[in-house]
């Protein structure tokens, strides 16, 4: 870095890039400080695949039309109401005029993939999912100017007077301190630092998986809320779903998410079952279940189902453990046999009429009598060859972030600082105050990042 | 087969049924995304259908240094070479692939040798242009075995791979989907139009697409220049050497130009772009092969130019020697790919066809 650059951008990915390309675009020089490696660049955004986007007739990939009212509604749905109207309407708005400014930019998309079409309306797929839109940003980026630090790791933004007068980072062993005009912190959240979050979630998440990057330490979202700059989500909080169990500890991203859950008994590692299996369609239970395997011992839980239904959802990354007897499948995945025959045998028994199963609606072939109960998909497991998976708790986000107005503003009290910005996910908790609607986190980065971008560049030159 | 390159490609591509992400670049994902399990010929034909695009690579959320460690390109460009291998007829030859260099200028060498010593020994007592030095039926002596054996090889190689990857009785529509994928190299250009990864990492260009593309309309037109000579001679009596506006040269001299740019851009790109997303030990066999094509072009414009000099006494033979070494490698060097990959497509076509029924 020859020049102190006008405007310090930390972070790498989605809502970092759409801030730094806006700036550059407005004349800024600006300095992206990544702290992953080139292969790794991104954050989260690199797991992403969709774009969730309002529009008034096709736009782009999107078929008919999304209106505001109703993607607020559904919003509201998954939120249960914990949401800023405002400044999610603000999101919701912008998303459109955003997807063309993302061709622009060099995202490309494509048709919704096979296994998702109940997304084709609302949801814009990337081409090669969201590394592909990071790489194409990244090319944009450059080309206008933006310089990119790797491993460059911020360790403090000095608040005083309600402005950042420094920013100090680590590369390479070497620590240098920049005093640009403007910051934007688009630097998701802490999720990766798993002492912070068994703070908040208690021991049991020592042994949640991350689904993302492990660059999400939450660094600089600590240092500033030390700061007194202004927080808001409920710091306990997480958003997380039931994954494969034997993803890896990070990054295992999009293809340990298991789909079978709904034609299957779940067991926790007494063989005992602890909730309907067939309650709802499974990505509406997804996150649910998450929490669930959260609170059996060991978070950990195991899925059963026979013969019938292995080819009822989508490949898993995994192949299956499989046996022709319950018992063999039970010792294979560390299960007493005695209680998991039992626990099989009592399902069965409490199955009903199957003539109605239909895998993709909620069917109402329910068991009766039996405690928990399962509502639909319920068929006895008798088919061999037997399959079964681990599940294990996979941690998507966290809620808690920095508090933003409509202009992707930060502040202390009710004192904007001056000269810094958030996007992305490090902020999501102002619109998401829980829950997640699939590709919202891509808009609130894309739209929030572009104020950010404008705002800070306003302020710079 | 080799069954560690099939487990390697086919533990990838679970990996990628898992993900989908990548389902629009090319036609190998919803290829891919058709099955729950893969078998040995399945992945054959995956890794015959994949032209290397590198899309999904630079795509991939799990490349190196990630512990699941993809490189679906490199994967199934092994697999896809050492199916050339397998299938090469007669047995034993797929070994020609490994030292594919080696043998292209070893054949090169002996090639040339005998061609001068031909033209040396049994220069005709007349004839015109380069008839002067060689006789039309000593070329036809020559040429003949070397073009039709080589296709009698292609043709049993062909038949075992069809067998290998479950293909069924060939359509006619099937085959016009192959050419017109192949024609427009449907396969390069990213899904969205923008062109493939290749030369500067995930940077979207033409310029594979394009010299790929000047390659095979050039060879083609070459061919076509050939084909054109032979039935003026036989069927109308014409003899070489012809006239500028005449179909030979009509066909050969843009055909000669293109092929010569085709090849010499896909060399340079060659140069700039990553060897461990294909297959790393055959780089300098496909390096030879590209070189060889190009030989075969330049010297072929060379020795139209230098009609009726001294000149044609050496650019003849060297000519027809690097025509002699293509032909005879075609089934056991780079060459090859082009009929796989029609295979590949014509299989695939079928397959689609069968999905949308």
């Amino acid at each position: 870095m020859t020049q102190t650059p006008d405007i310090v951008v930390i972070g790498g990915g989605n809502a970092a890039l759409c801030a730094a390309i806006t700036a550059a675009e407005e004349g800024a020089r600006v300095l992206i400080l990544e702290a992953a490696p080139k292969p790794y660049r991104g954050g989260n955004s690199r797991h992403t695949r969709n774009y969730r986007c309002m529009h008034h007739g096709p736009l782009g990939p999107l078929i008919d039309s999304y209106s505001e009212d109703e993607y607020f509604d559904d919003l509201l749905k998954v939120t249960a109401g914990k949401t800023d109207e405002k400044l999610a309407r603000l999101a919701i708005r912008t998303s459109e005029e955003c997807l063309p400014w993302m061709e622009e930019h060099g995202v490309r998309f494509q048709p919704s993939l096979s296994g998702t079409l109940s997304l084709a309306r609302t949801n814009a797929f990337f081409l090669g999912g969201g590394k592909g839109l990071v790489n194409a940003y990244y090319r944009t980026a450059e080309a206008l100017g933006v310089q990119v630090a790797y491993e460059a790791q911020v360790t403090h933004l000095e608040v005083e007077d309600g402005r950042i007068v420094w920013v100090d980072f680590t590369q390479n062993g070497e620590n240098t301190r920049l005093t640009p005009k403007s910051v934007v912190v688009a630097s998701g959240g802490f999720q990766a630092d798993t002492d912070w979050l068994t703070r908040a979630w208690g021991p049991a998440a020592k042994n949640f998986l991350i689904r993302g990057t492990p660059y999400n330490r939450g660094v600089v979202l600590a240092d500033l809320l030390d700061q007194k700059v202004e927080q808001v989500g409920d710091p306990t909080q997480c958003h997380a779903v039931a994954i494969d169990g034997r993803a890896p500890k990070f990054d295992g991203g999009i293809v340990t998410r298991l789909d079978c859950v709904p034609f299957s008994i779940v067991v926790n590692k007494d063989a005992q079952r602890f909730y309907d299996e067939g309650e709802d369609v499974w990505p509406k239970r997804y996150a649910i279940w998450g929490r669930l395997v959260a609170g059996q011992p060991d978070q950990v839980a195991y899925v059963i189902i026979d013969a019938k239904s292995i080819d009822l959802f989508m490949p898993s990354v995994f192949p299956p453990e499989k046996a022709d007897t319950i018992e063999d499948l039970a010792v294979q995945m560390g299960l007493p046999p005695a209680a998991l025959r039992q626990t099989v045998e009592s399902f069965n028994a409490a199955c009903g009429d199957t003539s109605s199963f239909k895998h993709t609606e909620l069917d109402g072939v329910a068991t009766t009598g039996l405690v928990p109960a399962k509502t639909n998909w319920a068929r006895p497991i008798v088919e061999p060859p037997f399959y079964g998976y681990s599940l294990r708790t996979g941690v998507t986000f966290t809620y808690l972030g920095l508090k933003v107005d409509e202009h992707a503003q930060c502040s202390v009290g009710n004192r904007p600082v001056s000269n810094l910005w958030a996007a992305g996910e490090t902020m999501a908790g102002s619109i998401l105050g829980q829950g997640y609607l699939a590709g919202f986190g891509m808009t609130i980065g894309t739209v929030f990042g572009r104020i950010a971008g404008r705002k800070a560049a306003a302020h710079a030159n | 087969m080799q069954i560690d390159l099939i487990a390697e490609a086919r533990r990838q591509a679970e990996v990628c049924n898992a993900c989908r992400y990548c389902e629009g670049y090319c036609s190998v994902f919803p290829a891919l995304h058709r099955e729950r399990a893969f078998s040995d010929g399945d992945i054959t034909q995956l890794a015959n259908l994949c032209h290397n695009c590198r899309g999904c690579y630079y795509a991939c959320q799990y490349t190196v240094p990630h512990e699941f460690d993809l490189n679906l390109p490199k994967a199934l460009a092994e697999v896809r070479q050492d199916s050339w291998k397998t299938h090469a007829w007669p047995a034993g030859s797929g070994a020609l692939f490994d030292r594919s260099g080696v043998v292209i200028a070893a054949g090169l060498t002996l090639a040339v040798a005998q061609l001068f010593a031909l033209a040396q020994g049994m220069r005709p007592a007349d004839g015109a242009g380069f008839y002067a030095y060689m006789s039309h039926w000593v070329m036809v002596a020559i040429f003949a075995p070397a073009f039709l054996l080589p296709l009698l090889a292609l043709a049993v190689s062909m038949r075992s791979y069809w067998q290998t990857v479950g293909g069924g009785d060939v359509r006619l529509s099937d085959l016009k989907a192959a050419v017109v994928s192949a024609g427009r190299m449907r396969n390069l250009n990213g899904g969205h139009g923008d062109g493939c990864n290749f030369e500067d990492e995930d940077r979207f260009s033409q310029a594979r697409r394009v010299f790929h593309q000047a390659t095979l309309y050039g060879f083609l037109l070459c061919f076509a220049s050939t084909s054109s000579g032979t039935v003026l001679h036989y069927a109308f009596g014409m003899e070489a050497p012809y006239e500028l506006f005449s179909l030979p040269k009509l066909f050969g001299i843009p055909g000669g130009m293109l092929l010569c740019i085709g090849t010499a851009g896909l060399a340079y790109l060659k140069t700039k772009a990553d060897p461990n997303l294909g297959a790393p030990k055959v780089w300098g066999g496909e390096m030879a092969f590209v070189a060889l094509l190009f030989a075969v072009s330049a010297t072929g414009l060379l020795l139209y130019a230098a009609t009726g000099t001294a000149a044609v006494g050496v650019l003849l033979p060297l000519h027809l020697g690097t025509v002699l070494t293509f032909f005879v490698l075609t089934p056991y060097s780079k060459m090859a790919h082009g009929f796989y990959r029609m295979a590949a497509l014509t299989k695939e076509a079928a397959q689609s066809r069968g999905l949308e029924l």
